[in-house]
């Protein structure tokens, strides 16, 4: 049973990534990449509730707000390794290939062309979209032209 | 015989429903719709029948809104009941407001604040006359201009009025008490804040809408302004047992209110600006405006304000905001009260035969 102790927060970043990929753009990029080892599901893949919260005044003492619905998936692949998956929405689909993708991305042998194939182009498209909403909310920003004449007092 | 009218009934039932799902589809020429159109195109359905519903998940509440052929609260207590066919996997994290992914943010309290007034997609500033371009089904419009965007995340005004102290902070969270849940618990009295607040986000728009109104109109009003409404995508973390750290598992709209109120002061500290909160799943600015109202006029206790407007009258609201029951308790007349109002036949006629009984034996001694 190997143990790769991978960074926690390269591990979070990956679980990110595949929590907002729906399972045809994960599953168009697996296209390109060596295939999956095969694996076995230890549970799932399950659709749940996970109750949100939110703060009083955004910073105080925490409340329920409503749920929201997820699913989760936990495999273990033919070399051992164990992956998880808690994503968004009921695509069971999403969440059995997001517990593959964790459980082989933990694998030195197949962590970097994984990587290359399948997390950075989801995260780039990811980041691409955030940075469109981004420059969409910039062009409504208020422009106060007469600011500087209203301060001269 | 009782049994051959539960029969009859059936096949009503049965024939009812047909023709339900016949006049729900409406004219087989025209098109029918999809669930990413009703999800795309009436996105403020959806995120109310989610935030009354209390479950977000998009493509349900488009479901759901087809289903009840757009009728919001139907769709919502259709939600409802779905959620409770579900296992609960845990709680997430609070979310971080602060940390937004901004569409829309403004004040109208502080106009140079830092990250700005940004406008977002809004229905302000539009002239409210019908566009009869969107009748003539036709191009897509142009695609939103895009600017250079300096500031990704900014930060909410309540941290930046708070710098002078002139406004009442959020207050030290306590780590030992766990909120309150009403998917869990029923409500109870009295009830604190986090439970109120987890009522409120679930409430009716319309019942809050029209509470949070009545403080404006004297009735229990504290002269609010809007300090900020914010729109946009917020992370969702929770912590699994079994991986023992932190995950992302997605993003959901939210639309957050901070309403500030006129000063309180005591003896022991100086006068500051009080406030009420609102927080509610999806683009939802007016609920999330009601909701603050009425959260600030519910937290009378707090600062010894006299309790005798419906907005103040925690009871009151909070076992009227929810539209779930509501409907349930309204709805239920509908059905079959024969044996009780068979009872009631009774009891009318026996009172009148004794009326009348008693004013001829009136009449008799009179005479």
């Amino acid at each position: 049973m190997p143990t790769p102790a991978p960074e926690t927060a390269a591990r979070q970043r990956w679980m990110s990534v595949l929590a907002r990929a729906s399972a045809d753009t994960i599953a168009a990029q697996l296209e390109g990449a060596p295939a999956l080892p095969p694996s076995t599901v230890l549970r799932g893949p399950e659709s749940g509730l996970v109750m949100m919260r939110g703060r009083a005044g955004g910073g105080g003492s925490p409340f329920n707000l409503g749920e929201m619905s997820v699913t989760r998936c936990t495999v273990r692949n033919a070399q051992g390794f164990v992956g998880h998956a808690y994503v968004q929405g009921r695509d069971q689909r999403q969440a059995r290939l997001a517990a593959e993708l964790d459980a082989a991305l933990q694998d030195p042998a197949h962590h970097a062309a994984l990587e290359a194939a399948v997390i950075a182009p989801l995260a780039a498209a990811q980041q691409e979209a955030r940075d469109e909403a981004a420059a969409k909310a910039a062009a409504t920003r208020v422009q106060f032209f007469t600011m500087a004449t209203m301060r001269t007092s | 015989m009782a049994y051959v009218a539960v029969k009859g009934g059936e096949r009503a039932i049965d024939n009812a429903h047909a023709w339900l799902a016949e006049d729900r589809r409406g004219d087989p020429a025209v098109p029918e719709l999809s669930l990413a159109q009703i999800q795309e195109q009436l996105g403020r359905s959806v995120d109310r029948v989610m935030a009354e519903g209390s479950l977000y998940d998009p493509h349900l509440a488009a479901l759901a809104v087809k289903q009840a052929q757009g009728d919001i609260i139907e769709a919502a207590f259709l939600l409802r009941a779905y959620r409770t066919t579900l296992p609960r996997f845990g709680y997430a994290t609070p979310a971080d407001t602060a940390a937004m992914q901004i569409r829309r943010r403004i004040s109208a309290v502080y106009k140079d604040l830092p990250g700005g007034q940004v406008l977002g997609p809004t229905y302000d500033y539009t002239h409210r006359l019908l566009d009869f371009m969107l009748a003539a089904e036709g191009k897509p419009p142009a695609p939103a201009p895009l600017a250079e965007a300096t500031e990704p995340t900014m930060p909410r005004v309540s941290d930046i009025l708070r710098g002078e102290d002139l406004i009442e902070g959020d207050g030290e969270p306590n780590p030992a008490q766990e909120p309150g849940d009403l998917t869990r618990e029923p409500l109870a009295f009295p009830a604190s804040r986090d439970v109120r607040l987890q009522a409120l986000a679930r409430g009716d728009e319309g019942f809050l809408l029209a509470m949070g109104y009545s403080t404006q109109r004297g009735y229990g009003g504290n002269h609010p302004f809007v300090g900020e409404i914010r729109v946009g995508e917020v992370s969702v973390e929770i912590v699994p047992p079994e991986l023992g750290f932190a995950i992302d598992i997605g993003d959901v709209t939210l639309t957050e209110c901070q309403m500030v109120n006129q000063f309180k002061g005591s003896k022991t500290k100086p006068p500051q600006f009080t406030r009420g909160y609102g927080l509610v799943f999806g683009h939802a600015e007016r609920k999330a405006m009601g909701m603050a109202l009425v959260d600030r006029a519910m937290r009378h206790d707090e600062f010894a304000e006299e309790p005798n407007a419906p907005a103040q009258n925690v009871e009151f609201v909070l076992y009227h905001s929810d539209n779930i029951e509501g409907t349930g308790f309204v709805e239920h007349l509908k059905l079959p009260h024969y044996v009780d109002f068979q009872s009631e036949l009774e009891t009318i006629r026996r009172m009148r035969r004794e009326a009348e009984a008693n004013s001829a034996a009136m009449k008799e001694a009179a005479e």
